[in-house]
């Protein structure tokens, strides 16, 4: 059996004192597309920044290609965050760079590109989620929804093996968010990479992922295909499903 | 008195806490030098930014710096019956010892140290520190080392053209409002001045600009929050970087001139 791309192993994470993962425990596939859900706040952030190591365990661990993030030197991390791409729930786009400048950095501080070869692969990218013609334009200038394309150029710039996609359409109106779906299903394709998504937009999460993992309670409530959420008895993922404010979970 | 003492046991552990934080973003300062010539384009950039772009303010408040030192060294030795021509000396003296390096600084830290705080404590809360992190970009060799560097180097140059325009200011104000002619004025100057008193102001000088922009970062490293975050961080950044300034200016003053 083929080591998981990615494990998650027993992590449990609390802020000033408050549980946030009471012992999530994940593996993730080469190739697999997850997506995440749950309610606001319910710490899908939270378990998708443990993957890159932009937050620690407070106990548990989490396993990049079978070696433990936590134990890996700053040279080894850097290694391994270049092979992951993430795009941002605010896209967390450098305001004082232009769009090209914020797609080519990774490429650029990595120090294994060539100016011109920089400068074809931002090309290549904004071309492919659609804003070839913005290169030269601020953040400020952007809309949210091209914003989130530029994040999403960014997190592509270096052909990583794994996208990690932090509520990719929250805060857009619903067709810029079918825009993102379809270049979120799009890309994963083309590109051939393990994709994490965490979300509660449903919509988005049933068109752009082929396995469903929901967290309640800092804990996992349901792991499983598209087909087998839809199905499920359980009272707690209907109601999220269907988005009633009447059930087990109560909105804090 | 019970919950007093709490609440000033609390600041005590958050005093402790922040001394802390800050020696470990001093390490990892010292760590990322080795990254100095990769991030040296990064370093000129916050060099001007930072450095260059706080001339024209420090030029104005020397004039004024200088100016007043002048009439109340004037007003003083009228109260105790002492000759106007040691005016020079007494200028002189208070600028390049104490009032450039100490009110140059204070304003830097109010300039550049809140605007590194401001600008980090916005990159943090708009995740775009954890993005870098993300791009495998070490954020204490991108934006930590070339501030620090850069408030560093730049406040011993701010204080070289704050020793010169004060000692102008005092001159103009001499020669015009006390009425010591300009050949008195600087021959009494020439005559107190000592090349180490500018070294030690200007080593002072290096010390106030390293701590500006060791607390501007760390208080930007560490905001919370939103909009209300990062001004609560720029604040506390001012207050933090003010009271160092003047704790370290008393103990230079016991170190390096001795009574």
């Amino acid at each position: 059996m083929t080591t998981p791309l990615i494990q998650i192993q027993s992590v449990h994470k609390a802020f000033n004192g408050q549980p946030v993962l009471d012992g999530v425990s994940l593996d993730i596939a080469r190739g697999e597309s997850i997506t995440v859900i749950g309610q606001s706040g319910c710490g899908k952030s939270v378990l998708l920044k443990h993957v890159i190591r932009l937050l620690e365990p407070d106990q548990g661990r989490v396993l990049f290609n079978g070696k433990d993030l936590g134990e890996l030197d700053l040279h080894e991390l850097t290694e391994v965050r270049r092979r992951i791409g993430m795009l941002f729930q605010s896209a967390a786009l450098f305001d004082s760079m232009t769009v090209a400048e914020n797609v080519g950095l990774g490429l650029k501080e990595s120090r294994q590109y060539g100016r011109n070869e920089i400068d074809r692969i931002v090309a290549e990218k904004l071309k492919m989620v659609g804003l070839a013609k913005a290169a030269d334009k601020n953040p400020a200038e952007l809309s949210g929804g091209m914003r989130k394309r530029v994040g999403l150029a960014r997190a592509i710039a270096g052909n990583p093996e794994v996208l990690l996609y932090d509520e990719p359409t929250t805060g857009l109106d619903p067709i810029t968010s079918d825009v993102i779906n379809d270049l979120i299903v799009r890309l994963t394709e083309m590109l051939d990479v393990t994709s994490i998504s965490v979300t509660h937009d449903m919509k988005s999460a049933f068109k752009i992922s082929n396995r469903f993992v929901m967290l309640y309670e800092g804990r996992i409530r349901f792991d499983g295909s598209p087909e087998e959420l839809r199905q499920s008895d359980d009272s707690v993922i209907q109601q999220f499903i269907t988005g009633n404010a009447d059930g087990p979970i109560k909105v804090r | 008195m019970a919950s007093a003492l709490e609440g000033l046991g609390r600041k005590g552990v958050s005093f402790v806490v922040k001394l802390g934080g800050m020696s470990i973003m001093f390490g990892s300062f010292v760590v990322s030098l080795k990254g100095f010539f990769r991030s040296f384009g990064l370093i000129i950039e916050q060099v001007y930014a930072l450095g260059v772009q706080s001339l024209p303010l420090i030029v104005i408040i020397s004039i004024f710096v200088g100016a007043v030192s002048a009439w109340q060294a004037a007003y003083q030795f009228k109260f105790i019956g002492a000759p106007l021509h040691y005016i020079g000396d007494a200028v002189g003296k208070a600028v390049v010892i104490e009032l450039a390096p100490v009110l140059s600084a204070l304003v830097f830290a109010g300039r550049v140290g809140a605007g590194i705080t401001a600008e980090l404590g916005t990159m943090r809360v708009t995740e775009q520190i954890d993005a870098l992190e993300s791009m495998g970009i070490n954020p204490i060799r991108y934006l930590v080392m070339p501030r620090i560097i850069a408030c560093l180097m730049m406040v011993p140059f701010l204080v070289v053209f704050a020793n010169f325009v004060a000692i102008i200011g005092g001159l103009i104000v001499s020669v015009i409002g006390v009425d010591v002619s300009s050949e008195t004025f600087l021959s009494g100057f020439r005559h107190s001045f000592k090349m180490s008193d500018l070294i030690n102001g200007l080593i002072k000088a290096g010390v106030f600009g390293f701590l500006i922009g060791l607390v501007g970062c760390y208080e930007g490293f560490q905001t919370r929050g939103g909009a209300q975050g990062v001004g609560k961080a720029t604040t506390t950044s001012v207050v933090i970087s003010s009271v160092g300034i003047l704790v370290f200016n008393f103990i230079f003053a016991v170190i390096l001139f001795r009574v």
